[in-house]
């Protein structure tokens, strides 16, 4: 399976990923301080910027456009619940 | 049967007494129950109503609005918060007002449509700065998330200085007489709302206190306890003071705290303590502090954890598990914030040590972040390991500071170290 670098830019930390893989579960193996709540595209708590790379992210459910949304968020926000690497990304937390 | 009570001319309380409540949302206790205040605002074109009450005493509301309004004469109803004991009468209210429209804060839309279970609802998403006139009355409002959930605003009536605040600046606490100025003393009442209830949330409150303290207030309205017409800004200071961070003076901002509680049976779990603080003052500006869980009490530990910036806790395995102390205060998280800490376990054990890995999960799942695998020691430190105890610290430290080298791993192999301790776990079981 091909494999993709997800960049953590503020903690310093790439990980080498399967194609695929959510974000939040690569977040919260290595500590990042993307926070997190319930992990399904419900409270918004893990949103994140996508500062290299928002193209090899998985698109945008209607529904985590609806909420990012409601959370008042700018265009390079996504949620790590909801956005799968497919492709080298590098993402600080929102 | 009550009636209202007019806080104005205009302005009416339409709530409910629910005196015989005593516990609330589980965790409350309360020993004279609580109240559920809604409001009813009167201006040239048409009625506001703020707020309602929980379903059971939606019999006590429509009689106190009936008092002073009639169903077509509603033009607005706003929801400063969705929670059910303020949403319980509402299906019933927008049965008897269809023509009234809804006003809900922006981060509110989703959980509304969850809670009315309609597709082809009307709704207006408000946010901080706009207003609905009622033509000689206007109501502006202002966006505070997560206080306590992250539906809630404040409205603000501007010809009348009066804060409906929500559960803000709200306690349980059940007394007729209504006004801070004619109750009796709610004090423990009020503390113990905002320790239990605001105390997680405190940077939205902090926030939201931005927003707050500009504002002229005659009276604040919240959704809960006494309506505080009597000096109201002294519930504002409270708020600030309780919200403020207390280690501020004293530490400078490019410092940051680190503290290590530690319990050992044998003294091993302190020589790692003490080996580890060694490797985290490596680190310029890391103020590491070391606590004995023994010789302390959670709940004073707990107003030092939401202050500091990093957590490491020790504890030896005993029984294939962490020791209570340890148990205890990671259990005294929930009441602050302690999401995006820095965290870490360590301990000592004797032929299985489980305890490392379990309080990591649980510090996961209290939402903090744990770069590093904490260390494990097998009875007595050798030099090594206490080496490897001053390079946990070290490592700690400098990623608490965020000077960490950066690293490259592989999904593959964090993977893998979970399985592995998963694997320990259950040939201990057996
Ligand atoms: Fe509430
Ligand atoms: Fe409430």
């Amino acid at each position: 399976m091909s494999k993709y670098n997800i960049t953590f830019a503020d903690i310093g930390t790439t990980v080498n990923v399967s194609r695929g893989t959510r974000i939040v579960e690569v977040a919260e193996k290595v500590g990042a301080s993307i926070p997190f709540g319930c992990k399904e595209n419900d409270c918004g708590d893990c949103m994140i910027e996508v500062l290299i790379g928002a193209e090899n992210l998985s698109k945008p459910s209607p529904l985590e456009i609806e909420l990012l949304k409601e959370k008042l968020a700018k265009p390079s926000n996504r949620l790590a619940c909801q956005a799968m690497v497919l492709g080298d990304v590098t993402v600080k937390p929102a | 049967m009550t009636q209202p009570v007019w806080l104005s001319e205009r302005v009416q309380w339409i709530g409910a007494f629910d005196p015989g409540m005593r516990s609330f949302d589980i965790i409350l206790k309360t020993p004279n129950g609580t109240t559920y205040n809604a409001y009813a605002v009167r201006g040239s074109e048409g009625v506001a109503v703020i707020d309602t009450v929980k379903a059971e005493c939606a019999e006590q509301f429509f009689a106190h609005l009936e008092a002073v309004a009639r169903y077509d004469e509603i033009k607005v109803i706003i929801l400063n918060h969705l929670e059910p004991d303020h949403t319980g009468a509402l299906p019933e209210l927008m049965r008897r007002a269809p023509q009234a429209k809804l006003y809900i804060s922006q981060s509110a839309q989703l959980m509304l449509k969850a809670l009315l279970n309609r597709k082809d609802l009307d709704f207006t998403a408000v946010i901080t700065g706009d207003t609905v006139s009622l033509g000689d009355r206007t109501l502006r409002f202002l966006h505070t998330p997560y206080l306590h959930w992250p539906d809630t605003q404040c409205t603000y009536l501007e010809e009348e200085f009066i804060l409906f605040s929500g559960d803000v600046f709200g306690c349980h606490f059940c007394d007729k007489r209504l006004y801070n100025d004619k109750v009796g003393d709610f004090r423990f009442a009020f503390e113990y709302y905002y320790t239990h209830i605001m105390r997680p949330f405190r940077e939205h409150v902090i926030n939201a206190l931005a927003l707050i303290e500009p504002l002229t207030i005659n009276i604040i309205a919240p959704t809960h306890g006494p309506i505080l017409r009597d000096q109201p800004t002294r519930y504002i200071e409270r708020y600030r003071e309780l919200s403020a961070q207390r280690l501020q003076n004293e530490i400078n901002a490019e410092e940051k705290t680190l503290i290590v509680f530690y319990i050992s049976a044998y003294g091993s779990t302190t020589q790692m303590a003490e080996m580890i603080r060694e490797g985290a003052e490596q680190v310029p500006g890391v103020r590491v502090s070391l606590y004995d869980m023994e010789g302390g009490d959670t709940d004073l530990f707990v107003d030092l954890v939401e202050d500091a910036d990093g957590i490491l806790v020790g504890s030896p395995t005993i029984n294939g598990d962490a020791v209570k102390p340890a148990w205890d205060l990671l259990s005294s998280f929930a009441k602050i914030n302690v999401r995006g800490k820095l965290a870490g376990a360590f301990g000592s054990y004797g032929w299985s040590g489980e305890a490392v890995r379990m309080l990591e999960d649980r510090l996961r799942g209290l939402k903090m972040r744990l770069p590093l695998e904490g260390v494990r020691i097998k009875l007595i430190p050798s030099l090594e390991e206490l080496e490897q105890c001053r390079q946990y610290g070290l490592e700690a430290a400098e990623h608490l500071m965020g000077v960490n080298a950066p690293r490259v791993l592989e999904m593959a192999d964090l993977l893998a170290a979970r399985k592995q301790t998963t694997e320990e776990l259950s040939v201990v079981t057996i």
